[in-house]
């Protein structure tokens, strides 16, 4: 869509996707699957974002992160909204975004999230010397979407991007 | 009462089970037995505080009369809140903590599971996000009583102790009155009476693993729908509000 000064929903869409988690800095809200659209209604650019998870305290610094960037490109007429639905899923993260995580040192999440009730998640691959040779220390970690695993080869702890 | 009426006071209720079972594992912060446990019931308590705020604000839209979930948080008196009792128990030793956690969340994985089918479509939202984080906290729980009740003779008699001790706050999980019945038959509420032979079956399997017994049925006590509340209430709340009472919209 064009609008009176001709700037696309597309191109504010390009100009916020580079934005970064500011939990995981290498990868952005676009790579994560948080950033879902940008509309154009009533005079406003309408930027949706949904959570990781529902209390993601890294919300609220998202949405200032996207109007600081889009003000910086004079672009004011900017609301961002919040969308439960489709609920958030790792299903989303491209495998770009999961090499970018493992090189950071967190291991990315295995498989989809449909993972049944009670189910262990073994054989995390240490992203420091690539063993499976790993066991889960809890699996709630520094942050909400991850848990803290440690490699019994290397001894390294380190953080797992838990399947969501 | 309208349908409107009736979805306000679900929102409610359900956003104060959240709230204030979310503010009896946040006063657990640093000081959980170690320190992965004390990770653990804070992001617990952090999954729970942020369903309160959805639900909470999803409250104040319905009402329109300009409040937000702050609002409702920190300016209702006790009465007005409508959590079950259970969730309001203070947390005692760490087998409490584990049992109510236990019972709460086995509910909330049956409970959630079906709000998702809501034909309300914000409450369906919240619910289908809800689930996955519940899956965990279940899941959490349902190791502990395994670990500790099949542990050592002190560990398994604790555990016992605070599964009966907790039992007779259980039976208000499954009560439902016109609120419930109206939006059932809207299909946006939860039926609650199939839901408690599945309760029951999932709690058994557990404690049976767990070599414990399940409590015998007695008395059940009831109120918390109707804001009649244990002491405990009124000492969560005087330290949660305290801010906002002494301070009136103060913010920083």
């Amino acid at each position: 869509m064009v609008t009176d000064n001709h700037i696309s929903v597309i191109e504010v869409y390009n100009l916020i996707s580079d934005i970064p988690d500011p939990e995981i800095p290498v990868i952005t809200i676009k790579d994560l699957g948080m950033l879902r659209k940008v509309d154009f209604a009533d005079d406003n650019y309408v930027v949706t974002i949904t959570p990781t998870y529902t209390a993601c305290p890294a919300m609220k610094m998202i949405e200032d992160q996207i109007k600081e960037r889009l003000h910086e490109h004079h672009i004011d007429n900017v609301k961002v909204n919040l969308t439960y639905t489709p609920a958030w899923t790792t299903d989303w993260l491209s495998e770009e975004a999961k090499q970018k995580m493992r090189e950071y040192g967190i291991a990315p999440p295995t498989h989809s999230s449909c993972s049944k009730l009670f189910a262990v998640e073994e054989h995390i691959q240490c992203p420091q010397c690539k063993s499976k040779n790993s066991s889960v220390i809890s699996k709630f970690g520094s942050t909400a979407c991850k848990a803290l695993y440690k490699c019994n080869d290397c001894k390294e702890v380190f953080d797992y991007f838990k399947c969501h | 009462m309208t349908k409107q009426e009736a979805l306000y006071k679900y929102s409610i209720r359900l956003g104060d089970d959240a709230l204030i079972l979310g503010h009896r594992l946040s006063e657990l912060c640093s000081r959980s037995p170690f320190i992965e446990e004390d990770l653990a019931l804070t992001n617990i308590s952090l999954d729970l505080i942020g369903r309160a705020q959805a639900l909470l604000g999803f409250a104040a839209e319905i009402e329109g009369k300009g409040k937000d979930a702050d609002f409702l948080a920190y300016r209702r008196p006790e009465i007005e809140y409508q959590n079950h009792l259970l969730n309001e128990q203070p947390n005692g030793d760490f087998a409490f903590t584990i049992a109510r956690q236990f019972f709460v969340s086995a509910f909330e994985f049956l409970f959630y599971s079906e709000l998702e089918k809501s034909k309300d479509a914000n409450l369906a939202a919240i619910a289908s996000k809800a689930i996955k984080e519940i899956k965990y906290h279940q899941q959490h729980a349902a190791e502990w009583v395994i670990r500790l009740g099949d542990g050592t003779e002190k560990s398994h008699a604790k555990m016992q102790h605070a599964i009966d001790e907790l039992w007779m706050w259980t039976g208000e999980l499954f009560e439902m009155d016109e609120v419930e019945n109206l939006l059932i038959k809207e299909g946006i509420g939860v039926d609650l009476v199939p839901l408690k032979a599945a309760w029951y079956n999932q709690i058994q399997t557990i404690l049976t693993e767990a070599t414990l017994s399940m409590p015998e049925d007695g008395y059940m006590q009831t109120g918390g729908r109707k804001g009649v509340h244990t002491e405990n209430l009124g000492h969560i709340l005087s330290e949660m509000q305290y801010l906002q009472r002494a301070y009136p919209d103060a913010t920083w």
